[in-house]
């Protein structure tokens, strides 16, 4: 915890940006940072939360200018520097920990080189290869003496993880800035990352500013916590209090939306997007979304008031509202009139890819009841993909049955009948990529329609309305491209082109991972809904085992392409059999219980 | 404007398809307001600029003016047809190589390496040993030229592609490949593929003046706007504009087209068209 005795590391106040073309990005924003804390700046993409935090190394975007404000890293001051003299500050007192480690490192240096690079920068007395291996072994990759020899695309993403944040380590600057360090990884190589970074932080007192959408993963490393929305700071406070205790409407529905699977609850999206740069109302930016609304919130901006000491909230009402109160226990709704016959019936699945050694998916069997979600849980690489994939006729096992409705599926989706295709479909898990950017919404909709139920044109016109009614968004989306959707917007649509089809079953391959985490809770009742109203039967294929619990009915639990339990839902995330299963369990970020129960 | 044509709504768009109209225009009507015979002497070779003569007269007397009018033609029509073909020919096998992954890959690909690895010049000049001078062959010859190159980039963008969510969603549904390929795959590879073929185009003209300029292709007194270069490039001293001026028509040309292209590029997937230096907002 910090210690109100020092001087803060990292003091930023009144801090506006801007864009040339005068539209605000970022609004008087102010908080600090002492020695040795964590401070988590959270908030949905768009909230200036990066812009923020890659201010604080002095870099701006393209476009974007700061127009007013301090920015006080380790006693200097950041801004109005020239090029040359942050270069002198950037990687010695701040250094940067990308979100994308593989396209952060330069793939044709090797690691040893890249480290060795930050240190000719800003220490040539100490720059040697033991200094190299020093950084190495702090976080933990120093037992193989050659490991600096090798290059970026020999590592595995946690590795590649691990030699950025030596680099921002290895001049031991007083601040870090992490950038969302762990949203590509797995469940338990964000969980050795998040461990190591504590431990950087207790042995070298390093601060760090934590950027993140993920307010579990925050919790359990801020020590103080900033909320951030349309550019303003929202909320700002103790990490417990925000999260236990949230003054302000908008933190408070996002602890709502974070999936728990120890406390499985209805989760709430939060209606609306957020507002975009340049579009921001008059009053408080989060009035159009928040359920709490006034007339007065649309007045002006609300001011940050001090709740506590430690705790500032800029919302109009805070002191009337009391959001702390626990919500009821939305024990999913199951699902109505099912019965217990297999849809599905997958049976001795074994996929061997081409130049792979080991199968990449073994000896799987499983069924699908009907009108139920299963949902299939496994790391990267554990093959939980390539059964979707086999299931949905995109990739031939290499031997193994699947039985769809009594009759045995072709390996490939073209030697499949008509009714067949229509009946099974997929949606895919990045939603920038789900959609042909060169279709209109409505076209990549109305597609199935003509090929998989053969409707007339006006047919197909008619029902695109009514399709994108039941993903909630406005008909006029229709006319769109997908590049002026965000993506939430843009996974609606593809769950809508799945839908058109009127299909019986629904493969969804981690539809949710790119998203948002309130996004995500909106896509994730969007589906169950669907679920239960349409008697969908479901494969829920994702990493997050929050996300299991909010939807799945059972649970398959895969590791390196074998299936290490299954069972249902509540079960298997309660008393999990398995060693692996309750490795996962234990790495899984999740909300400290006050905050969901 | 809506559809297919927004782009010219841009600056950039509207400039470029205005130079290409207005090139376009001299090559194919320019003949019918030239004033003089562009074949005949009408005053001293290399004179400069006068009433006479607007852009002053060639290495033989010729007025310079008139041979600009008429020597668009050949150069516009058997570019465009050369890179058209090469177009046909290179988009066919980089689809094929780069959606199917077959085993027709690794050997149209092998082809394509070979095809790459002869001299460009050298290769129009055997072709034209062997089958004689004459257009059909300067067109089937620059097009071979190009399509490997082509097929190479629209190979590599279509691997791209292909692996995309839309494209195995079509798969899945359990469509023909040629409807994969038209609807979902193409319409994808248009952007790098317009910028390239504005490239091919002014690389089929540099091509097809050089094998005039060599003695091979047109053959004097055709007036050509490569030709024109070749023949006074020698006196550029004397008058400046005999070979300015088609050299002129040439750049013009190019650029035009590049404008077009890439203002078609930005446009794609759409609904309005952001100018060139508006960045694409993310997420």
């Amino acid at each position: 915890m910090s210690d109100v005795a020092t001087a803060p590391v990292v003091r930023v106040e009144n801090l506006c940006l801007s864009l040339n073309t005068g539209e605000p990005v970022v609004e008087d924003v102010s908080f600090s940072v002492g020695a040795g804390e964590i401070l988590g700046l959270v908030g949905e993409s768009g909230s200036g939360k990066t812009t923020t935090a890659l201010a604080l190394l002095g870099y701006t975007r393209t476009g974007v200018n700061v127009r007013s404000g301090v920015i006080e890293v380790g006693g200097q001051s950041i801004i109005g520097r020239d090029a040359k003299s942050l270069r002198s500050v950037r990687g010695k007192v701040v250094s940067y920990v990308p979100q994308d480690p593989g396209g952060a490192l330069n793939p044709s240096m090797r690691v040893g080189d890249s480290i060795m690079d930050v240190l000719r920068a800003h220490r040539t007395a100490t720059a040697s290869d033991e200094s190299v291996q020093a950084a190495l072994s702090r976080v933990e990759l120093g037992t193989d003496a050659r490991f600096g020899e090798r290059y970026p695309h020999q590592l595995s993403g946690g590795q590649q993880q691990r030699v950025t944040i030596a680099m921002a380590c290895v001049c031991e600057p007083p601040v870090a800035v992490l950038d969302e360090p762990t949203t590509g990884l797995d469940v338990l190589t964000q969980d050795r990352i998040l461990t190591e970074l504590a431990r950087l932080r207790d042995e070298d007192g390093m601060a760090m500013v934590y950027v993140s959408h993920d307010l579990a993963v925050v919790a359990k490393m801020a020590d103080r916590i900033v909320v951030m929305y349309a550019g303003r700071v929202v909320e700002n406070g103790p990490a417990a209090d925000v999260i236990e205790r949230p003054k302000h409407p908008y933190t408070r529905a996002l602890v709502a939306a974070i999936p728990d699977f120890r406390h499985p609850r209805a989760l709430q999206g939060i209606p609306g997007v957020s507002v975009g740069v340049g579009e921001w109302p008059a009053g408080c930016a989060f009035a159009p979304r928040c359920e709490h609304q006034e007339d007065r919130c649309c007045g002006g901006v609300p001011a940050l008031e001090q709740a506590t000491d430690a705790h500032a909230v800029r919302c109009v009402r805070w002191e009337e509202l009391t959001l702390g109160e626990p919500r009821p226990e939305g024990a999913r709704v199951a699902a109505v009139a099912t019965t217990d016959d297999a849809l599905l019936e997958v049976s001795g699945l074994h996929v061997q890819y081409r130049h792979g050694s080991r199968a990449a998916v073994d000896d799987v069997s499983f069924s699908i009841p009907q009108g139920r979600c299963v949902a299939l849980v496994g790391e990267s690489g554990s093959g939980k993909t390539t059964v979707g994939r086999c299931i949905a006729g995109l990739h031939e096992p290499t031997s193994g049955r699947i039985v769809f409705d009594g009759q045995e599926l072709a390996g490939s989706a073209r030697r499949r009948s008509l009714d067949q295709r229509r009946r099974i479909q997929i949606v895919f898990q990045n939603p920038f990529e789900s959609l042909n950017p060169r279709h209109r919404v409505s076209s990549s909709i109305e597609r199935p329609l003509r090929v998989l139920r053969r409707l007339s044109r006006g047919d197909a016109d008619r029902e695109v309305g009514e399709l994108l009614d039941r993903v909630r968004l406005p008909r006029r989306v229709a006319e769109r491209f997908p590049i002026e959707l965000s993506g939430g917007e843009r996974q609606r649509v593809a769950i809508a082109r799945a839908l058109a089809a009127k299909p019986d079953l629904l493969v969804c391959d981690e539809v949710t991972s790119a998203l948002d985490v309130s996004v995500q809770a909106a896509v994730l009742e969007l589906l169950s809904e669907l679920q239960r109203d349409l008697r969908l039967s479901m494969l829920f294929i994702t990493h997050n085992l929050g996300v299991v619990a909010c939807i799945g009915d059972s649970v398959l639990v895969m590791d390196q392409g074998t299936l290490r339990e299954s069972g249902p839902c509540a079960q298997v995330l309660a008393a999990p059999v398995d060693d692996y299963t309750r490795r996962l369990l234990s790495a899984a970020p999740r909300l400290p219980d006050a905050a969901v129960s | 404007m809506t559809g297919r044509l927004r782009f010219a709504r841009t600056f950039s768009g509207a400039l470029g398809l205005t130079i290409v109209f207005v090139v376009v225009f001299v090559a194919l009507l320019g003949n019918y307001f030239a004033p003089h015979d562009p074949t005949a002497p009408v005053g001293v070779p290399l004179a400069g600029p006068s009433g006479g003569a607007w852009l002053g007269t060639d290495v033989l007397g010729r007025d310079v003016f008139s041979r600009l009018l008429y020597g668009g033609r050949s150069v516009i029509g058997l570019a465009l047809v050369a890179t058209l073909l090469a177009y046909v020919i290179g988009l066919t096998i980089g689809l094929i190589a780069g959606y199917t992954r077959s085993k027709a890959d690794p050997i149209l690909m092998r082809t394509v390496d070979v095809m790459l690895a002869f001299p460009p010049l050298l290769f129009l000049l055997v072709l034209i040993t062997g089958a004689g001078t004459g257009t059909a062959v300067l067109v089937i010859g620059v097009a071979a030229i190009q399509a490997p190159g082509i097929s190479r980039i629209v190979r590599t963008a279509t691997l791209e592609i292909s692996v995309r969510g839309y494209v195995e969603a079509a798969v899945a549904r359990g469509e023909r490949s040629i409807a994969v390929v038209v609807r979902e795959v193409l319409p994808n590879i248009l952007a790098p593929v317009l910028v390239d073929a504005g490239l091919r185009f002014t690389y089929s003209i540099l091509i097809i003046a050089s094998v005039n300029f060599l003695g091979l292709g047109l053959q004097p007194p055709n007036s050509d706007w490569a030709l024109m270069i070749s023949e006074n490039r020698q006196y550029i001293n004397l008058n400046v504009w005999a070979v300015l001026a088609p050299a002129a028509m040439i750049a013009l040309l190019t650029i035009g087209i590049n404008l077009t292209g890439d203002a078609i590029a930005r446009s794609l997937g759409r609904s309005y068209v952001p100018k060139a230096t508006q960045t694409v907002p993310t997420a």
